[in-house]
């Protein structure tokens, strides 16, 4: 147990509204990719609520940490995080998807305050962290770079090139999560494009795995205190998810990858969230 | 200077003149007083000239191996962390095999990136069609936010590298392989981004050109005057993104005849951003558009190249020659022919 009970706690209950907000962006946006941002959940809470070295009244200063959500599809997870965590009202959710909004499906890190990076196109989020684990190295800056990648994602050969130069450059500033929730679009990944043996492919490549339930909070915490001190190789926190996870009827459906919900059904998952104990 | 005779070209001392070398050292020299640049590449550093700025800041230089999606993407991430890169690689794997990271992660989010892409066009002709770049200026101006510039020359590439610093957003600046002979004589004349030079005067027609077709195209010019007593404008739009529309309008009004010449194909490059200006005038003119015709380039050596697809000054004088044959509708009447 590496967290205090009140900190976790306080962590699951933020969990269980980030759950319900995603909700909310669903029903405003007309639609999200609600199974790959509930599977997240705990993971950006962690981030945005404990780790990260952030300053939401001052969303560019340049020492902060930065999160590349390189798994964009996840929009509705991150935008909602941030807005709870500081960088621009709830209320502004509302505009999702709609004409002029800085919310899309995939975020726009010119238009989403505290946002790190365009994404959305998969295999650029990684590319983009060695780039600033070189410049932080370069400027002699301390700041961290966290990147969440969704498992399908890594069926794109840009990861492995990226992969390849966190270990050759030991860029251990970087840290690489991947949100291994077994389901891409058009099915399993291991039917669709096998990724196993998945860890040992990341060892191979030269990365610490460090393999996690991405739920627990305990586990996550101990997880990420361990990345953030590497020194000698970069390290891959592999999170071990449920798609949809915190929405009983959602959980480890494909067809919830992405979803619209009338009242009804939004009232349903809402209710279904509700009946969760804590974030575990 | 030590010449080497190519079929239709002369070619001087690489080591000193060449686009690519002078890249490289230009480079090194502006690393001495502006220690956020750094420079990228992917395996082909010496190949680009860009290690001459490797060898001078080892601590700045990032080699990414063969693997041009990650180095425009760790581009991207070094801006982000207050950097300007310069990356470099042969203009074929930067606008196609890294094409969408320059696009999504460079361009739309409109970072100092600095593309110096070499090998541009036919110049590596003998390497095959697999390293032939005839679509860059294409794909490149097609992206928002992005700049892109062909130099004449190993001067004028040194200008536009310098220049580059200035524009806030990404720039794609093509060049050769580098053995093309020089254009400029020296440095004294004005390079502005987006501001077309007048290399020669002429009132009949105007050749509007960049990249190796400058040199050529004031050659033509030249022979030209003296041999048909035609007066022949040679407009060096170095830029083609963003055109200098001022230049080819005047150019409409004083010639009416518009030649554009371009070591690309002739879809969506040069020729096409002048043929734009000129369809959204109203003005009518004669126009063609001289360049690759939509079609797979040749193997051979870019001198042989540059003769067989008329991009060297005796095939700018044919084109010129023809046209001066034509006329432009000049009044409104669509049904008269």
């Amino acid at each position: 147990m590496s967290i205090a009970a009140t900190e976790k706690q306080r962590l699951a209950d933020l969990a269980k509204e980030l759950r319900l907000n995603i909700v909310d962006v669903m029903t405003y946006s007309g639609g999200a990719h609600i199974g790959g941002s509930l599977s997240i959940v705990e993971i950006l809470i962690m981030l945005y609520f404990r780790c990260l070295n952030i300053r939401p009244q001052e969303p560019d200063w340049e020492d902060r940490d930065r999160l590349i959500l390189s798994k964009g599809h996840a929009a509705a997870g991150l935008i909602p995080a941030l807005a709870m965590r500081g960088y621009f009202p709830l209320e502004q959710l509302k505009t999702f998807n709609h004409f002029g909004s800085p919310f899309a499906m995939h975020p726009d890190s010119r238009k989403v305050i505290g946002c790190d990076a365009s994404t959305g196109s998969l295999g650029h989020g990684l590319p983009m962290a060695v780039g600033l684990g070189l410049g932080a190295r370069t400027l002699k800056k301390s700041f961290k770079t966290v990147c969440i990648m969704g498992d399908g994602e890594c069926c794109e050969g840009s990861v492995w090139e990226a992969a390849m130069a966190l270990a050759h450059f030991k860029l251990t500033n970087v840290i690489t999560v991947v949100d291994r929730n077994r389901l891409m679009i058009d099915g399993g990944t291991e039917e669709v494009m096998a990724l196993e043996p998945f860890a040992e492919k990341w060892r191979s490549f030269g990365f610490e795995v460090l393999e996690v339930n991405g739920h627990d909070l305990d586990q996550l915490a101990d997880a990420f205190d361990r990345a953030w001190s590497a020194h000698d190789r970069p390290v891959l926190i592999l999170a071990n998810t449920v798609k949809g996870r915190g929405v009983d009827f959602m959980e480890g459906n494909v067809k919830w990858h992405y979803a619209s919900a009338d009242s009804s059904l939004a009232q349903k998952a809402r209710e279904s969230i509700g009946r969760q104990e804590g974030g575990i | 200077m030590a010449a080497v005779t190519g079929t239709t070209w002369t070619c001087y001392d690489s080591s000193t003149m060449t686009s690519r070398e002078i890249y490289g050292r230009t480079l090194a020299e502006l690393g001495k007083t502006n220690d956020r640049i750094v420079g990228l590449s992917a395996d082909l550093a010496k190949t680009t000239a860009i290690v001459h700025f490797a060898d001078a800041f080892p601590d700045r230089f990032f080699n990414f191996g063969i693997a041009e999606q990650n180095m425009f993407g760790a581009a991207a991430g070094l801006a982000k962390a207050g950097l300007i890169p310069f990356a470099s690689t042969m203009a074929i794997f930067a606008c196609l095999r890294g094409g969408e990271q320059i696009r999504t992660d460079i361009c739309y989010q409109n970072l100092p990136v600095k593309i110096i892409a070499t090998h541009a066009g036919i110049s590596f002709g003998h390497a095959g069609t697999t390293h032939h770049c005839t679509e860059d200026l294409a794909v490149m101006r097609s992206f928002a936010n992005m700049t892109v510039i062909a130099p004449a020359d190993g001067i004028e590439t040194s200008k536009a590298v310098r220049a580059c610093l200035d524009i806030e957003g990404p720039v794609y600046i093509r060049i050769g392989r580098g053995f093309e002979p020089p254009c400029y004589e020296n440095e004294n004349y004005d390079f502005i981004p987006g501001k077309a030079v007048e290399m020669h005067a002429g009132t009949d027609l105007t050749i509007i050109c960049c990249g190796i077709a400058v040199l050529q195209s004031v050659q033509a010019a030249k022979t030209l005057l003296e041999q048909d007593g035609l007066s022949v404008r040679v407009l060096n739009m170095h830029t083609i993104k963003p055109i200098d529309k001022e230049a080819v309008l005047k150019a409409v009004q004083d010639t009416r005849r518009i030649l554009t010449i371009e070591e690309h194909n002739v879809v969506g490059g040069l020729g096409d951003a002048v043929g734009s200006v000129i369809a959204e005038s109203g003005k009518g003119c004669v126009f063609r558009k001289h360049g690759i015709q939509d079609e797979f380039s040749l193997i051979g050596y870019a001198e042989d190249l540059y003769a067989h697809y008329g991009l060297d000054a005796n095939g700018i004088i044919s084109h010129v020659r023809r046209m001066m044959g034509m006329e432009f509708e000049a009044d409104e009447n669509w049904e008269d022919d």
